[in-house]
């Protein structure tokens, strides 16, 4: 099968082109935010806790979502990651796939994966309820929980 | 005496091979964004879902694995920068080389850091 590689100068339509230099653009802002949420998420759940990895459950969690500024923050992680690693990945997709109809279902796969992940991944961090655990009073002690 | 070409920015020697570092951490640590997802949304199912499929994380095996994603991480991200500065600064084309460098200080800093921390986690009492 040839492989046609585009003319760089060709024209291509500007809708096209003003979505690509967004997209550059994006991974790029995102890029240096990310930088900075996820060293921070890594020092607050890695390295910072006296017993790192090992404090890690469901109390833990509850106790950082506890606060919005956690919520904010790994929601604002879920979507900056998802978006940038899911806009890599169409790069490569784009570069590496030779059959066109690939290409399309894969980059289709990509994004409907990517939505799908971002819609349960935000109801997650919104409606998350710290009172289906029974034992919830002993480490959020002034928690109120209905019925 | 025949000149040896440096290589273009992207193609040969230190610029490629960086390049292609980061498009295999990049994959990496999307599909582990993918997991942790999945497993962080265990929270809304029940306490002791989430707590099983966590303590996975803290198994030997996994928390040394960790170790590996963290590390192609902070590539990944300092890496990036690298690649901004290429983008953005006049000289940045030219100091390609020198900001890898800078980028391995960075990396071998925040790992020695990271790593006995994460070991003893792991393995500590």
């Amino acid at each position: 099968m040839a492989i046609v590689i585009e003319q760089p100068d060709a024209p291509r339509s500007r809708k096209g082109a003003q979505w690509e230099k967004r997209a550059w653009i994006f991974m790029r802002i995102s890029g240096v935010i990310l930088i900075f949420l996820i060293i921070g998420h890594l020092l607050v759940n890695l390295v910072l806790p006296e017993r790192g990895v090992k404090a890690i459950d469901f109390a833990f969690v509850a106790g950082k979502w506890a606060s919005p500024f956690w919520q904010v923050y790994d929601g604002l992680i879920l979507w900056l990651a998802l978006i940038h690693g899911t806009n890599g990945m169409r790069t490569l997709v784009n570069d590496y796939s030779e059959r066109e109809w690939l290409r399309k279902a894969l980059n289709v796969t990509l994004w409907v994966t990517a939505a799908a992940l971002l819609l349960l991944g935000t109801l997650v961090i919104t409606t998350f309820d710290p009172c289906i655990d029974p034992n919830v009073h002993n480490y959020l002690p002034d928690l109120v929980c209905k019925g | 005496m025949a000149h040896r070409p440096a290589g273009t920015l992207y193609r040969g020697k230190l610029g490629m091979w960086t390049w292609v570092l980061h498009r295999i951490t990049g994959v990496g640590i999307y599909f582990f964004l993918l997991v942790h997802i999945l497993d962080t949304a265990l929270v809304r199912v029940s306490p002791e879902a989430y707590n099983s499929v966590v303590a996975s994380y803290k198994t030997d095996i996994v928390g040394v694995a960790e170790i590996g994603l963290v590390g192609a991480i902070l590539f990944h991200g300092f890496n990036g920068i690298r690649v901004m500065l290429i983008d953005f600064w006049r000289k940045g084309a030219k100091y390609q080389h020198q900001m890898f460098w800078v980028v391995l200080v960075i990396w071998v800093i925040l790992m020695a850091g990271f790593v006995p921390r994460q070991l003893m986690h792991i393995f500590g009492a």
